[in-house]
């Protein structure tokens, strides 16, 4: 079977608008999850990762005209032309499809009816790069970036192309924000994730952007699944069965065997539930001692950029012989033991494990390896 | 190895079409959410969880529920069932509905049961709980619904035996406007042990035209 | 207390989706949550959400809201206690 690479990577997120610049944050424990003051966002101060907007349009200006171009815009094709310049693959090609994972695209201009339509969202990007292949779009909640690297990798195996420009992003936004509240479920302070005082998750916004391509290169995007818990809308599955299942259907088609996997890049959202259901999925599994951590305590839970961007920084830690601690973890608050890490941790391995789960009762597995 | 369309349904313009051929008209005028109750209402079923659905999940949720029937009388296994859906508006319908909850500072008011169904993929979640399905499932956006698209992508999953049936199809709805395409793809393999099954191939061609029936 | 009932039945029917049930089916004391009703997480929520809007209470934390959410009665009794 044809194997499919990552040809370069960008990570856009709170603490930096690459991996190098993020990375120096995550090594050093430091998390971008502040408290906030917007009253347009939320009637109440709110804790979250948000990208500054000058910052943003400071990065953008290099390409185009901001005031053109929505913030969510903005970011995804920076997070592109970032990802474009470390690669030689063409973003034009006719070779090259575009995969675009977002859960609300841009909420923030609903009232206004303005770019409201995924697809329309997806081609602006796409038309940006010159790329003229209608581009994909997958919404399908907060494993939207991880089930769009599968969906670049299986068209690819395909050869219905040999390259995609696979990115993905979403905003803080009220409508977001508001409907996490009315769940109760967003934490008070930094979210923890695993730990025995989490109280609910952090928002965050970022984009990614992973150029898959036939052509070879140092990682291999080995195998992946998706599977649905058939249990409940919103609630995950008490029994972890539907994650287990996604990732030992991820480890069949990657081929490899468990012991092979020396690091889990966790959902860990810090809900009370997602992470009690990760761990008996991942106990399961046989990977409970298998270094462990959850990006979200860092840049938040980046929804449609989260499988991507926490895929990213998977790549960039495996390339640099490192993992990063799981950012507000302290004492274990889950039923089974975890190895979740609490200090980077230093020594090479090749290959890891990134998860996701989603409202609708969805879940995802994906695992990378070095190439060779 | 060729897979195969084993049935077909079609939602629209106040009628349900199974296989080409008509099998419930709702009362002339009706708007949507009385049409959609009267469909429900004349399965005979009692899932009380379809009254709490938002609008799409309650088209989706009909459609398969009356083309899966009709599946389930051949047999299929739910474990080893994806679902891959398409629309074009995604949630929009409900982003609207959820906004009225908190668009007004006054009358400030978000609504849970309203927001998890701001997501287009929930209507999959409905599917798979009301029949145990838990295999591979997706939901893409797509301008208009992408036969090219959805045969070469689950015809790999086919290939790669992740799944062995697949319900399939465009699940539309924004603001009154509402149509829904569902189709059931069998496994080429599976499809020679009951050959008594009628079943047509599932290729662009095939989908283009039953699209249309 | 009667009234309170018979009103609290009418909007939780209308707040939940309950189409399929009417008032009288509702037995005041049965539990709303596990059996009775069979009400699940989210519509715990839209209760929440019912309680600050038509009577202007709110409910911080699970554990309240789990004890007023017993039944319909514990819900009344609970409205009548804190009203402003």
């Amino acid at each position: 079977m044809k194997k499919v690479f990552v040809s370069s990577v960008n990570a856009l997120s709170v603490l930096g608008f690459s991996p190098q610049e993020t990375d120096k944050s995550l090594v050093r424990n430091v998390s971008g999850i502040k408290l906030h003051e917007k009253p347009e966002i939320s009637p109440l101060p709110f804790y979250a990762a948000t990208i500054n907007a000058e910052k943003l349009q400071a990065a953008f200006k290099e390409y185009a005209n901001p005031g053109a171009y929505s913030k969510l815009e903005q970011m995804l094709i920076t997070s592109a032309k970032l990802a474009e310049k470390d690669t030689s693959i063409p973003f034009s090609s006719a070779d090259t499809i575009f995969i675009l994972s977002t859960t609300k695209g841009n909420i923030d201009q609903l009232a206004a009816r303005k770019g409201i339509k995924l697809a329309e969202l997806a081609s602006v990007v796409a038309q940006f790069f010159k790329n003229k292949n209608t581009p994909i779009v997958i919404s399908n909640a907060c494993i939207s970036g991880v089930a769009a690297l599968l969906v670049g990798k299986r068209l690819i195996v395909s050869g219905k192309y040999k390259n995609a420009v696979v990115l993905g992003g979403d905003i803080v936004s009220a409508f977001t924000l508001s409907g996490f509240q009315s769940f109760k479920a967003l934490s008070p302070g930094p979210c923890k994730p695993f730990d025995e005082k989490r109280e609910g998750l952090s928002l965050g916004e970022g984009a990614a952007t992973l150029v898959l391509s036939e052509k070879e290169s140092g990682v291999v995007v080995a195998g992946g699944g998706v599977s649905n818990d058939a249990n409940h809308i919103s609630g995950p599955s008490r029994t972890g069965d539907g994650l287990f299942k996604a990732v030992s259907v991820a480890i069949r088609d990657a081929k490899i065997n468990k012991e092979s996997i020396g690091y889990v890049s966790a959902h860990g959202t810090a809900t009370l539930y997602n992470d009690e259901m990760e761990c008996k999925a991942l106990n399961q599994a046989g990977l409970s001692n298998v270094p462990l951590n959850s990006l979200k305590g860092f840049v938040g839970h980046t929804l449609g950029a989260a499988g991507l961007m926490e895929s990213v920084m998977g790549i960039y830690a495996m390339e640099k012989s490192r993992i990063y601690p799981s950012c507000g973890y302290e004492k274990s608050g889950v039923s089974l033991p975890l190895n979740v890490i609490k200090e980077s941790l230093y020594g090479s391995f090749d290959c890891f494990l990134k998860t996701a789960s989603g409202f609708g009762g969805c879940n995802a597995a994906l695992i990378f390896q070095k190439n060779g | 190895m060729d897979n195969f369309i084993s049935s077909f349904i079609r939602i629209s313009n106040n009628l349900v079409s199974l296989n080409g051929a008509p099998f419930f008209r709702g009362s002339a005028g009706e708007e949507f959410e009385g049409f959609i109750k009267q469909v429900y209402k004349s399965l005979g079923i009692t899932y009380s969880t379809f009254y709490k659905m938002d609008n799409l999940s309650k088209l989706g949720f009909i459609a398969a529920e009356i083309l899966l029937n009709t599946e389930k009388k051949i047999g299929f296994a739910p474990e080893k069932t994806g679902i891959f859906f398409q629309n074009s508006s995604s949630s929009l319908d409900t982003d609207f509905t959820y906004f009225n909850t908190i668009k007004d500072k006054e009358n400030y008011f978000p609504s849970p049961a309203v927001f998890v169904y701001t997501l287009p993929n929930i209507v999959i979640g409905e599917i798979c709980i009301r029949n145990k399905i838990k295999g591979e499932n997706s939901f893409f956006i797509a301008e208009t619904f992408d036969p090219e698209f959805m045969e070469a992508y689950v015809e790999e999953l086919f290939a790669h035996e992740l799944i062995e049936y697949a319900l399939c199809g465009w699940v539309e709805l924004f603001e009154g406007n509402y149509e829904a395409f569902l189709y059931f793809v069998r496994s080429g393999k599976k499809l020679s042990e009951n050959s008594s099954v009628k079943a047509k191939l599932h290729s662009t061609e095939t989908l283009k035209k039953i699209f249309t029936e | 207390m009667d009234e309170l009932i018979s009103k609290l039945k009418e909007q939780i029917i209308k707040a939940l989706k309950l189409e399929d049930v009417k008032p009288e089916d509702i037995d005041a004391d049965a539990p709303l949550f596990g059996e009775g009703l069979g009400l699940d997480s989210i519509d715990a929520l839209e209760l929440i959400v019912l309680m600050e809007k038509d009577y202007g209470l709110r409910l911080e934390n699970a554990s309240v809201a789990k004890t007023v959410f017993t039944s319909i009665r514990t819900m009344a009794e609970y409205i009548q206690q804190h009203k402003k």
